[in-house]
Parts: C-alpha cells; sequence; structure tokens
C-alpha cells in the first residue's frame, strides 16, 4: 500500500470512530488546505456525505475571498455550514493591535467557546499536524478538554492500537485530529492525487507571492513563490527549509506563544 | 517507518532524536534558530532535546513530558520518530509512543548502566509485541571510549532480554551530544564494527500488512445512505472478495458481500484487504452491528467469556480481582473482570510479587479475564490486531494486554460452539421466518417461567397456552419431563442432568419448535439461573422471555416479569400481563398485522 493510501485509511477509521462514539460532533473548517482535505476525507469516510456539521470561526478579518471560496464549496457540496462569530469582541473593537495572542483568544478561541455552547457540541474535529510546531507533535488524535476549555498536555490519556478515549465525565469535550500523522508534503501529494479544489490564495500571484498557510488578513504574511500550481508547490516544499508557520504572526509573539494558546482552547 | 526512542530518564532520547535531525538536514532554519534563542535566553549551550521537547516545563526541567513525533528522511526512506519520556511517572505516554511504532531504539547511558526504566521500557516492548529492537549505549565520551563498559552493559542487557526471550538486533555504542557512530562512524571508536545508528535504522524492515492471514473485519459502524446498508470497517487481516459468504462474530450471523462501496477512486477495488477501511453490503439484510467481526465462514474466530492474558497496568489506582472493568478489543466493548492473577511482576526487576491479588501502576501481571457477554478475538501470536486489547477504568484508558491463551472449558463455551455449528450447518426451507409470522401473527419466542416450586408455575403456563391457543396463536407447551422420557430414555437419569444432556436435548427441541415458528412455553423447574442464558444461546435469535414466579423483594437474574405467587395464582390477569407485553414487544402482532 503506497503512504498516501495509508494515510488515508488512517484518517478516515479516525473520522468513523468519532462519529460513532459523538453525538454531537462538529467539524472545524478553516478553508485552508488541511480542513479541506479533512472534509474531503469524510465525505471518503461517508461515501460522498459529510454528515458532520461545519464550523467556521469568522474573526471577520479573514480574506474576502476565503468567504467566497467557502460559500461557494458549502453549496456545491450540500454541506451543513455553521458560522461562529464573537460578535460582542468585535463590537469592543477587538483587533491584533490589543496583541496578537489576545486577539486570537478572542476572536478565535472564545469564537469557537460560543458556538460549541450554543449548538451544545461535545466533540469537534480539526486538522492539525504534528509537524506543524511543537505542542502539536505531542497532541493525541482524541485529545480531552476540560469545562473550561483547557488542555492539560502534562497528563494526556495513552493512546494504542487505534483505541481512542471516547468515555469522559460531564463538562468536558474531546478534540479529535484525524490528520495529525500528516506532514505538509502530504497534504499536498493528496490535493493532486485526489484533484482536490483548494482555495487560489495559496498559488503565487502576478507579484510572485503566495500563502503557504492562511489566517486573518493582518497576521498573515505570504511568501515569495513561483509555484502556480500544486505540483510546483510540492516541489518548492522539497527544496524549502523555512517553517510552514513562519508566515504566522501570533506563534512568534512569544517563545512558548502557541503552548500558551493551546493549552486555553486554541485550535 | 515509525521508530521509537525507549529507555530510562536521563539517557538522552531527546538529544539522539535532535542530533539525528540536524545531522541529517532535517530541520527547518526557523526551527533551529528558534531552539538556539531559548538556549541563548537560558545561558545553555545549545540543547539537541528542546528540538522535541516543546513544551515550556520540559525545557525549564530539561525532561521530556510526553512522546514527540517528528519526521525525517534518509536516502532509503521516510522516518517518523517517537521520542517516548523515560520518567516512570510518564509511562502511559511512552506506551503511547512505542504502540505505534514498528521498531524501536533503546537507549542506555553508559555511565549509569541498566536502570529501572531499560527493564521496564524491555518488558513492555515485548508486551507491545515489538519484533525489531536494537540497543544503544549512550554517552561513550563520558566512559572514555572504554570498550570494557560498552561489553558489560551488552552482556547485561542480553541477559535480561534472554529472560523474556527477546533478542536485540545490535548494541551500538554512541554519543548522541558528539553524534558519535550517529550518522557519522565514531573516530574514539574504532574497535566497534557494527552499524551506525543511521545504519541501523535502515535495516529495519517495513510492516506490511498481514494480507495472508485469516480475514478479520471488525464493524465499525452500519450507514444508510442513498438506499444502501453499508457496512463499515477496517480489514485487520486477510481478505475478501465480493460473493464470498461470511460469518460474524460473536452474534453468529451469516451473509454474502454483495459490493464493495468507495466514493471517488482511481479503479474500483475487487477485494478488500488488510489495513484498508472499506465499506461493504450483503445479499440479504441482516442485523449486525458494531462489535461483530466478519470473518470467512471456515475460519473464525474464538468466541468465549474467559481467557488468560499478560496486561500491563498505567491506571493511577490498582488492578484488582472482582473489580468491574471495561475491555475495548477492536471494536467491541465489554464489561469484564479480572478472576485469577496467574503471576504478578514488578517491570523494573521483573521479579513476581508472590500472593498478590492486585497490580500497581507501572507494573505488569499474567492473569485470566472473565467478559460479561462473550467476545470474538484471536490469540495475539496468531493475529496481533485481533488478540490485543485495552483495559478502561471509569473514563480513562488505564491498561493494555495480549490474549495468551484460551482453554474451552466451560460448559457455555461447549454450548456456544454446538450452536455455531448447527446454525452454520442447518437447512432452511422455502417457507421463511417472517411468512410464518405473517400466516400466524406472531414471532417465534420462548416463554420460560421460573421460580420455586410449589409458586403454581405449572397452572398459569397451561392457562397461558391455553389463552394463546384460543386466540389463534400457534403455542405449545414443552415440558422438559416429556423430553427425559422420550429422547432421554437412552441415559441414565442421573447422568442424564449431570452431563448437561437434559439441558442440550431440551434446548434442541424448543430450537426446532421455534423454528417452525411457535410460542413455546416452558416451566423448567430442573434448570436453574444458569441454565436460562445456555437455553437461549441455543434457542437465538428468538426472543426469550422469562417470567418469575416469586415474593422475594429481589428477582434472580434480569427476568422480563416479575409476578407474586398472589398475582401469579390469579391466571385471568396475570396471563393478560403476559400477553400485554408480548404485544409491546412486537411479538404477537396480531393476524396479517391488522391488531
Amino acid at each position: 500500500m503506497d503512504h498516501l493510501t495509508e494515510l488515508e485509511n488512517q484518517s478516515v477509521y479516525i473520522l468513523r470512530e468519532a462519529y460513532k462514539n459523538f453525538k454531537n460532533l462538529a467539524m472545524l473548517w478553516s478553508i485552508g488546505k488541511d480542513s479541506t482535505v479533512l472534509l474531503w476525507l469524510a465525505r471518503k469516510a461517508f461515501f460522498g456525505h459529510c454528515p458532520i456539521p461545519l464550523v467556521h470561526i469568522d474573526t471577520s478579518y479573514k480574506i474576502p475571498s476565503m468567504i467566497e471560496y467557502r460559500d461557494k464549496y458549502a453549496q456545491e457540496w450540500g454541506l451543513n455550514l455553521v458560522v461562529g462569530q464573537n460578535k460582542k469582541a468585535l463590537a469592543e473593537g477587538m483587533n491584533h493591535e490589543k496583541g496578537r495572542i489576545i486577539c486570537c483568544e478572542a476572536l478565535k478561541t472564545q469564537g469557537l467557546s460560543q458556538i460549541m455552547e450554543q449548538e451544545g457540541y461535545t466533540g469537534l474535529i480539526l486538522g492539525i499536524r504534528r509537524d506543524e510546531e511543537g505542542t502539536r507533535a505531542k497532541e493525541r488524535y482524541f485529545s480531552p478538554r476540560d469545562k473550561n476549555f483547557e488542555w492539560n498536555f502534562k497528563d494526556q490519556p495513552p493512546e494504542l492500537w487505534d483505541q481512542f478515549k471516547t468515555t469522559f465525565a460531564e463538562g468536558t469535550h474531546i478534540r479529535i485530529h484525524p490528520l495529525l500523522h500528516w506532514t505538509e508534503i502530504n497534504v499536498w501529494e493528496y490535493i493532486e492525487r485526489e484533484e482536490i479544489p483548494i482555495i487560489d490564495l495559496y498559488f503565487a500571484n502576478k507579484e510572485g507571492r503566495r500563502y503557504r498557510s492562511l489566517g486573518c488578513a493582518p497576521c498573515t504574511g505570504s511568501i515569495e513563490s513561483n509555484a502556480k500550481n500544486v505540483r510546483e508547490i510540492i516541489q518548492e516544499l522539497k527544496n524549502t527549509s523555512t517553517a510552514e508557520r513562519s508566515g504566522r504572526a501570533q506563534d512568534q509573539e512569544d517563545t512558548y506563544a502557541m503552548q500558551k494558546l493551546r493549552a486555553r482552547g486554541y485550535m | 517507518m515509525r521508530l521509537v526512542i525507549v529507555g530510562h530518564v536521563d539517557h538522552g532520547k531527546s538529544t539522539l532524536v535532535g542530533r539525528l535531525m540536524a545531522d541529517t538536514d532535517s530541520l527547518t532554519t526557523g526551527k533551529l534558530d528558534f531552539v538556539k534563542n531559548i538556549c541563548d535566553q537560558q545561558g545553555k549551550s545549545f540543547e539537541f532535546a528542546f528540538l522535541l521537547d516543546a513544551l515550556e516545563e520540559e525545557q525549564k526541567q530539561g525532561i521530556t513530558i510526553d512522546a514527540s513525533q517528528i519526521f525525517f528522511k534518509t536516502k532509503k526512506r521516510p522516518y517518523v520518530i517517537i521520542d517516548a519520556p523515560g520518567h516512570k511517572e510518564f509511562l502511559k505516554n511512552m506506551v503511547t509512543g512505542a504502540a505505534n511504532a514498528e521498531a524501536a531504539l533503546l537507549l542506555i547511558d553508559a555511565y549509569e548502566g541498566v536502570q529501572e526504566q531499560s527493564r521496564r521500557h524491555g518488558y513492555i516492548l515485548r508486551l507491545l509485541g515489538m519484533k525489531q529492537v536494537a540497543v544503544v549505549v549512550n554517552k561513550m565520551d563520558l566512559v572514555d571510549y572504554d570498550p570494557e563498559v560498552f561489553y558489560k552493559i551488552k552482556s547485561e542487557y542480553t541477559e535480561f532480554l534472554k529472560s523474556m526471550d527477546v533478542e536485540a538486533r545490535e548494541y551500538i555504542p554512541v554519543s548522541a551530544k558528539l553524534g558519535e557512530n550517529l550518522a557519522k562512524r565514531s573516530e574514539n571508536m574504532s574497535w566497534y564494527q557494527g552499524p551506525t545508528v543511521l545504519e541501523m535504522l535502515d535495516q529495519f524492515e517495513d510492516k506490511v500488512p498481514e494480507i495472508n492471514q485469516p480475514f478479520r473485519l471488525p464493524l465499525q459502524d452500519v450507514y444508510k445512505f442513498d438506499g444502501r446498508r453499508i457496512l463499515a470497517g477496517r480489514v485487520e487481516s486477510g481478505k475478501a472478495r465480493v460473493g464470498d459468504t461470511i460469518i460474524f462474530s460473536p452474534s453468529n450471523k451469516r451473509g454474502v458481500i454483495k459490493s464493495i462501496e468507495t466514493w471517488k477512486v482511481k479503479k474500483e477495488p475487487k477485494t478488500i484487504e488488510a489495513s484498508h477501511s472499506v465499506g461493504i453490503t450483503l445479499t440479504e439484510q441482516i442485523f449486525v452491528e458494531r462489535g461483530d467481526i466478519a470473518t470467512l465462514a471456515d475460519d473464525p474466530p474464538i468466541v468465549t467469556t474467559t481467557f488468560d492474558a499478560s496486561v500491563f497496568w498505567m491506571g493511577k489506582k490498582h488492578l484488582k480481582k472482582g473489580e468491574s472493568y471495561l475491555i475495548k478489543l477492536t471494536t467491541q466493548k465489554v464489561e469484564c473482570e479480572v478472576i485469577r492473577f496467574n503471576k504478578a511482576i514488578d517491570a523494573s526487576t521483573l521479579e513476581t510479587l508472590p500472593d498478590q491479588d492486585f497490580i500497581a501502576k507501572n507494573d505488569v501481571a499474567e492473569l485470566t479475564l472473565r467478559t460479561r457477554q462473550p467476545i470474538a478475538f484471536d490469540l495475539f501470536n496468531t493475529i496481533a490486531e485481533t488478540g490485543r486489547f485495552v483495559l478502561v477504568d471509569e473514563y480513562d484508558v488505564c491498561g493494555g494486554g495480549i490474549i495468551t491463551g484460551f482453554t474451552p472449558l466451560s460448559e457455555i463455551d461447549r454450548i456456544r460452539d454446538e450452536a455455531r455449528y448447527r446454525d452454520s450447518h442447518w437447512i432452511q426451507g422455502a417457507v421463511t421466518p417472517d411468512m410464518r409470522a405473517y400466516r400466524y401473527g406472531h414471532r417465534a419466542a420462548m416463554i420460560l417461567i421460573t421460580g420455586k416450586a410449589g409458586v403454581g408455575k405449572a397452572g398459569l403456563a397451561g392457562h397461558l397456552e391455553e389463552k394463546l391457543f384460543h386466540q389463534n396463536f400457534q403455542s405449545y407447551l414443552l415440558d422438559g419431563r416429556n423430553i427425559q422420557v422420550g429422547l432421554g430414555a437412552d441415559m441414565d437419569q442421573e447422568k442424564y442432568f449431570s452431563e448437561g444432556e437434559a439441558l442440550r436435548r431440551f434446548g434442541e427441541v424448543a430450537k426446532l419448535f421455534v423454528d417452525a415458528g411457535h410460542v413455546v412455553i416452558s416451566t423448567s423447574n430442573v434448570f436453574n439461573q444458569e441454565d436460562h442464558s445456555n437455553i437461549s444461546l441455543l434457542v437465538e435469535p428468538a426472543p426469550i422471555v422469562e417470567v418469575q414466579v416469586t415474593d422475594d423483594k429481589f428477582p434472580r437474574g434480569k427476568p422480563e416479569i416479575v409476578l407474586t405467587v398472589d398475582e401469579a395464582a390469579e391466571h385471568e390477569s396475570a396471563v393478560q400481563r403476559i400477553l400485554d407485553y408480548l404485544k409491546e414487544e412486537k411479538i404477537l402482532t396480531g393476524h396479517n398485522y391488522s391488531i
């Protein structure tokens, strides 16, 4: 079995475990390449259907074409799309100038927490990967969060032989990470193999720049690149030694920024 | 290739991985600078371990708390390296890392020698079924590259591994910090002729899916999409194709594969095989559910409630005899208990803990487990994927184990085997159970009236048979005594009961009546509570309704209907209650489904 098929089969297995074990499940769709691949895998797992609602956290600072892309495919693929937004924080004028970590927590973490409470979700599927950064490398496929949304990274459940944590105390919810074992290149190779339509912000524009990782417009930097299609992106990645999230300003805010953000419920 | 690095705390696991990454140019520039900055801030020389120990607490304390996974590449193939923590406290994280690996490097500090976790991790690797292990003796620079030190550790650890029938593939002396014998051969240890760590990695063999083993497909879920009923699951071993007859265990149902379901694949598969997540449909609709294991008809798994296992324990509370736990094996989830500790072992010394009816966190045991309901499995040595399990205490996975043995001893195992054999060889007539149910106005069922002698069971049973008959239902009062005097006439009366023949013959006759679509009523005084479950095994899948007549506050077992002696004596109202129940359960549906 080739490597991509192996990755695919493992992710499908995890998605089916999640769907069977949790009644109120949602999947986060950030419009980026990872969660779009995740959505594709869900349709593989459920034979063309996505029986799980997709949550998009709209910080209002997203790059506009992301919203266009989202609405187009939500309709075309018949998705159950739920949009969450921390309207209170936005009304009070929250933006990245108040501090990137503060802004991420208000608009993303809190926005997510609000929609989860409103919809009563007890499980959330996310497209994070171990190779993105150090704290994600220590994640579990099924990772519990307590009622304050916190990740107790010092006491994670054991996970062996694909037996996942599916029972938990009242008030906790579970984060499920079916793409944990993929790398950035795997994601692009899979997009190429499956011909998954992907937002064009990832491809180089006329000025010779493209996004490698997508987020809010003020905090996401583009990179210099001539990669105009998936094949060229894969070639470029094979020859780079720059980290994927180096264009994401919040990661660089503090040495342990990601750990702090993620301990409090960030994706 | 997934590779785990294990060993005692501070023996240099994270450093080895960090150094390997750096020496094979597997790091992003951002990452190296990032770690350099942290080390500068903390006034330390460059710490390779920080490349993996990303948590603040890990870097400040200089330890690994949780397993990290990183990716790197040699000329031969890509690797996922799992850096497991060496602290005893974090054993569950080590297990998590090691259970998912195909090969292992076990590190021993040349200066400190073999320590507690060196042994415990070795034992756990064996329990996890790890076959490819190489031992790396690290920090050789601290002992002046002395071959004597290396050979002493090698012989000590070889002996330890030998005591549990394991052999390491290689012993490699290195200095991880200085990068000696990792990617580059060490000039200081020219006395060592074996492979470097990197060369060793490339010698490990990739795990290949077990497609030549017996076919095993544990069901994860059943979906109804677009008018199809799709059985979903991952093939754990073997292969099957469209048209194959499969049986499901433990439910003992049969079906024929009609199609293999897919979405957006380039080439439609003709077979389903090991390690693929698949979906199939069957030619006939049968009721199977998550937990059932589909296999080919001639090669089913073991189905029983009692088996021997080796278990390691990671729970905060002890694993105790007689307590209730959940066992998760493939997609089955059943309550279980330890009925016997055959050997409790201190995993750091491999010493037996005598007369101990429990094990504490981080220890291991050979024990006998009993499950509340029968489960399907294989021995770990036959098919690893269906021969291993985890134990859940309250909300947490607290233990893991492998099934080492099974002796089909008990009566219930014997009867179950008989029922399975009979069901799989049963010749079905042209008249189906549905056709009979439609004609008769009811499904087949067995009604057992139980209770102590003299509570009025016989009278009630007779009345029930009569009432059903007058309502045009096919009822029959089956008396155990009638079977004994006829079918049992060839046997000595005492042996007839003591050898279980009374029950077996009664159950098989009942099965025939049930197959003919009748509501069979019985008042078996001769059978005890345990026998009822055996009878239901023989009569399955027809429902059994137990009506218990008793004045006790707590009835025995789980009867569907409980009547006091006085209530049972009022035949009209008692029978009405039973009829109401049968209607509620849709056993009595009414003629032509008109009621």
